[in-house]
């Protein structure tokens, strides 16, 4: 057991506690801040895992803008502050399943590492990690910024009901304010939604 | 370094993802879970990279990143697709979702073809 | 190509033609004024001058034909078994296509005349005539075909269109309500016998390796084959030929136009059964088995025939069975081994039938309706039709001179030599049996053509409201024509000529059948002719002192409590009702309630039971996000947890 091991067993408690709460509290905002806990603590296993740049990345973009948006979302959907009775489903199968695939894979990885140890390698700073990206990984690097500009301009059509929808529509929706008379059943709840 | 671990952390945690995703009613929720699996396969990654020696040094380091950005996109789009379900049904239930189309539509549709044929 | 073999050809193919354009012709429009449609025009030029040429044709062939003459060419070569276009051509040939072509021209004469808007018909009759005249066309280009093939296969053809024909001329005139029941009632009853007939054909031409007849007759057939083949046929010609127990259609059959009665009844279709089977004698010859049999049936349907004619009010119906009787005459004289003395019958019968046939539908035209009882007294009002009458019902009693003595006392001369001397090809029983049913058939047959004419023109009118008259021109004179063969056709008997034309050709035949044929003349004036004759006074008499006694009566009423009995044929209609139509129609009704219920059970309830598999399915796939969530992911677990088992145990 070395200093490294104590981390990881700590850092682990803690990722697989606040996990627990994460799906099992009954507080959607604190559900969002247990999250952020676990996640913290999954990048502080990434650095004792001497990957320095996942690591911060970790913290910038899950924990600063994941998390964030995730907590923006229930506050949009108009989340109850207190706890809520109504968030879960029968319990039995989700146990049953998450239970066998959690239990499952912990067995086939302790099988298949027992209590052995490795050292550990060069830190993945971000000079090699960048190095590695724009040698050997750049046409996939590449092809996830599409994938990203893709993810952006979809969410946005998404979230613009106005966009997409027959000329027609439009000028009769600009010229009586919120009430369209072509869509039926969804536009007159989306300009409910907007009006609100 | 025992890198049974981590690698116990990242199943325990895909568990509870699993778990999350099929016990929460809350698309929010849902989404919450299913970024704990997300987290727990990025894990395995990180660790594989210090347990597995390849040809390329970091491998795994990258595609975590890779795996972030991913999820990054995927909570874009997922919260997007939320928020405008929510502005349908003012719910986000995920089990009140209705299904492509009503189910009493196809059944008499059918059966009245063959009403008729007879 | 000889001469007799290209008219010979020509024959059926003429009126074939004449018959199919005229099928394309439209019927004419239903007209109320006296002007004739251009199709009923066109269609009578048609049909008269198809019959006119194939009398020609076969007055030609008459002329020409010396001895035998026969050429074919193949048709269809089956794996072994040629079936081939051919005509085989003699004197019988000639003779027979001049008695259908003549009867057939008469009958188109004066079907123009009939089929028209009558002084008693309150509905026009004639717009239906293009089809009409087209099917009387064709009618006797199948029975011309039956006459002049060589191939048993051809001869079929026409013995199945003659069938059709007779369906489609029964049911002309749809105002009758029997008249379709009647026409599917034949259709029905021949079917019946041309199942056995086809058999028959088949074996015979399987056994001979072709189906000319000319090679099928001159094959050794093996003894039980040869009897089969033969009653086989026998099936088949007692349903064309009406002989018990198929004849029950013919009766019925008189709800068509009376001029296709005629067709029917002299020249064509009942015909066709007596001439196949003298066509086929030398085989049947060898066939005492089917000779018996043929024997039985013509002595009970020559009898049945015979009393079921006096009991009959109709005076259609009175023909129908004379001549289901006087078929008798032919079949038994066929049975008694003189198939020339059946010929001879046969086509005296054609002109004297046709004659009846006719001048009762100048009657009937007259006087509107077809029952005795509202006839009588006709003779001063009609005297061509009295006449001409007279003339046939004389015939078909075997008055002398007149034709039909001379051929009937052939027919009952063969039973008497078959019957006292054992001449022929069959037993002496059976020569009894024809020859006694024969001499009462005379009896009875006078007596009932007796009472036709006293009911029909004798005595008071009983329906004094009308104005009978004679038929007009286009009607009066095929009657008078064929009078004179009804009256003379007998004496050319007399014609050695005309003798030999009707005997088989020896070299088709080798030496056996011409040599075991009787070889006397036609007529046979002799001491026995005095006992038929005492016999025909005998049934005349009776019938007339009846009538003496009784003007106003029916002289059937003599028959007392068998009246009934005799007017319905013996109930074989019922008979055949309860032991065949019945058992028929009830399988009918299972068959289509099996099929109902069974049949389209399977199928609605298959399409049901895949419908709600379908729905059922559609239903589990159709799961709620979480539901779907849950499965993918147990599914992702059960194939991960075999991986690693499987995996594990390897």
């Amino acid at each position: 057991m070395t200093a490294a091991d104590v981390l990881l067993l700590a850092l682990g408690a803690v990722a697989v506690g606040s996990g627990v709460l994460v799906v099992a509290t009954k507080h959607l905002v604190r559900a969002g801040l247990y999250l952020v806990v676990c996640l913290g603590a999954v990048a502080g296993i990434y650095l004792v895992l001497t990957a320095e740049l996942v690591a911060w990345v970790q913290v910038l973009i899950y924990v600063g803008a994941v998390v964030v948006l995730l907590l923006f979302a229930v506050m949009l959907t108009r989340a109850p502050i207190g706890a809520s009775d109504d968030l879960d489903r029968p319990g039995w199968p989700a146990a049953l399943i998450g239970g066998g695939t959690g239990l499952g894979l912990a067995a086939l990885l302790v099988d298949a590492y027992r209590w052995s140890s490795v050292e550990l390698p060069a830190a993945g700073t971000a000079g090699r990690i960048g190095d590695q990206i724009f040698r050997s990984w750049v046409l996939p690097f590449e092809v996830l910024s599409v994938l990203l500009l893709a993810a952006l301009v979809g969410a946005i059509i998404l979230s613009r009901p106005d966009i997409g929808r027959p000329p027609a529509d439009r000028a009769a929706d600009s010229g009586r304010s919120g009430v369209p008379a072509g869509r039926t059943g969804a536009a007159p709840t989306a300009g409910d939604g907007r009006s609100r | 370094m025992r890198p049974v671990i981590p690698y116990v952390t990242a199943a325990l945690l895909f568990g509870l993802g699993v778990y999350g995703v099929l016990r929460r009613r809350n698309a929010v929720l849902v989404l919450m879970a299913v970024e704990l699996m997300l987290n727990a396969v990025n894990l395995v990654l990180v660790t594989a990279d210090t347990t597995v020696r390849s040809e390329l040094p970091h491998g795994g380091q990258v595609f975590a990143l890779f795996v972030i950005v991913l999820a990054a996109a995927e909570v874009g789009v997922g919260l997007a697709i939320v928020l405008q379900l929510y502005r349908l049904r003012a719910s986000v239930a995920v089990d009140e979702v209705p299904l492509t189309e009503p189910p009493a539509t196809l059944a008499p549709a059918g059966a009245g073809t063959i009403e008729e044929n007879r | 190509m000889s001469t007799p073999v290209l008219l010979g050809a020509l024959l059926p193919v003429v009126p074939l033609v004449a018959g199919l354009v005229g099928l394309l012709l439209p019927p004419a429009p239903r007209r109320t004024e006296t002007g004739e449609a251009p199709a009923r025009r066109f269609a009578i030029a048609l049909g008269v001058a198809g019959a006119a040429a194939s009398l020609v044709l076969a007055l030609a062939l008459l002329a020409t034909l010396d001895g035998l003459a026969d050429a074919s060419w193949t048709w269809v070569d089956l794996g072994g078994l040629t079936v081939t276009l051919g005509v085989r051509l003699d004197g019988t040939v000639a003779l027979v296509g001049v008695a259908v072509a003549a009867v057939a021209l008469a009958v188109q004469v004066y079907s123009t005349g009939y089929l028209k808007r009558g002084p008693h018909d309150d509905v026009d009759v004639d717009h239906r005539y293009p089809p009409y005249a087209a099917q009387v066309s064709l009618f006797t280009a199948a029975m011309l075909l039956v006459v002049v093939s060589d191939d048993l296969i051809l001869l079929l053809v026409g013995w199945e269109v003659m069938g059709l024909c007779s369906y489609l001329l029964i049911a002309h005139d749809r105002r009758l309500p029997e008249a379709p029941a009647a026409a599917m009632k034949a259709f029905l009853v021949t079917r019946v016998g041309d199942v056995g007939f086809l058999l028959g054909i088949a074996l015979l031409g399987v056994s001979a390796g072709s189906f000319r007849i000319a090679d099928v007759l001159g094959h050794e057939h093996s003894t039980a084959t040869l009897t089969a083949a033969c009653l086989l046929l026998l099936a088949g010609v007692a349903g064309k030929s009406a002989q018990f127990p198929l004849h029950t259609w013919l009766p019925d059959a008189m709800a068509g136009p009376t001029p296709i009665s005629a067709l029917i009844h002299a020249a064509t279709m009942v015909a066709a059964g007596v001439y196949v089977v003298a066509r086929l004698f030398p085989l049947f010859a060898q066939a005492p088995v089917a000779l018996a049999v043929l024997g039985v049936m013509a002595s009970v349907t020559l009898l049945l025939g015979a009393f079921a004619a006096t009991a009959q009010d109709d005076l259609k119906r009175v023909l129908a069975w004379s001549t289901v009787s006087q078929i008798g005459y032919m079949t038994g004289a066929l049975a008694v081994g003189a198939p020339q003395a059946a010929l001879f019958h046969l086509l005296t019968h054609a002109a004297f039938k046709a004659l009846l046939f006719l001048a009762a539908g100048a009657v009937i035209h007259a006087v509107g309706t077809t029952l005795m009882s509202r006839m009588g007294g006709l003779r001063h009002t009609m005297p061509v039709t009295f006449w001409c009458t007279v003339v046939g019902l004389g015939a078909l009693a075997g008055l002398p001179p007149l034709s039909g003595f001379f051929s009937k006392d052939g027919v009952l001369y063969a039973a008497e030599q078959a019957a006292l001397n054992g001449a022929g090809h069959t037993a002496a029983w059976v020569g009894w049996l024809v020859w006694l049913a024969g001499l009462l058939g005379v009896a009875v047959t006078a007596w009932y053509a007796t009472r036709l004419l006293l009911r029909t023109f004798l005595g008071e009118s009983r329906t004094p409201l009308v104005e009978p008259h004679d038929p007009p021109a286009v009607m009066r004179w095929p009657v008078l024509l064929l009078a004179v063969p009804a009256a003379l056709l007998g004496l050319a008997g007399f014609a050695g000529a005309f003798a030999a034309r009707l005997r088989p050709v020896p070299p088709a035949t080798r030496e056996q059948p011409s040599d075991l044929l009787p070889p006397e003349p036609l007529v046979h004036l002799s001491a026995a002719v005095l006992l038929p004759l005492a016999l025909l006074v005998l049934g005349a008499g009776l019938a007339w002192a009846r009538w003496r006694r009784d003007r106003a009566g029916d002289p059937a009423a003599t028959l007392g409590p068998l009246r009934p009995l005799f007017a319905r044929a013996f109930r074989l209609d019922d008979v055949q009702h309860a032991l065949v139509v019945r058992p028929a129609t009830a399988l009918a009704a299972a068959t289509r309630t099996a099929d109902e219920v069974v049949v389209d059970g399977a199928v609605t309830g298959s399409g049901r039971a895949a419908l709600g598999l379908g729905g059922g399915l559609a239903a589990l796939h159709r799961a709620t996000l979480p539901r779907a969530a849950a499965g993918v992911l147990a599914g992702a677990l059960l194939i991960g947890l075999a991986a690693a088992l499987i995996g594990g145990v390897a």
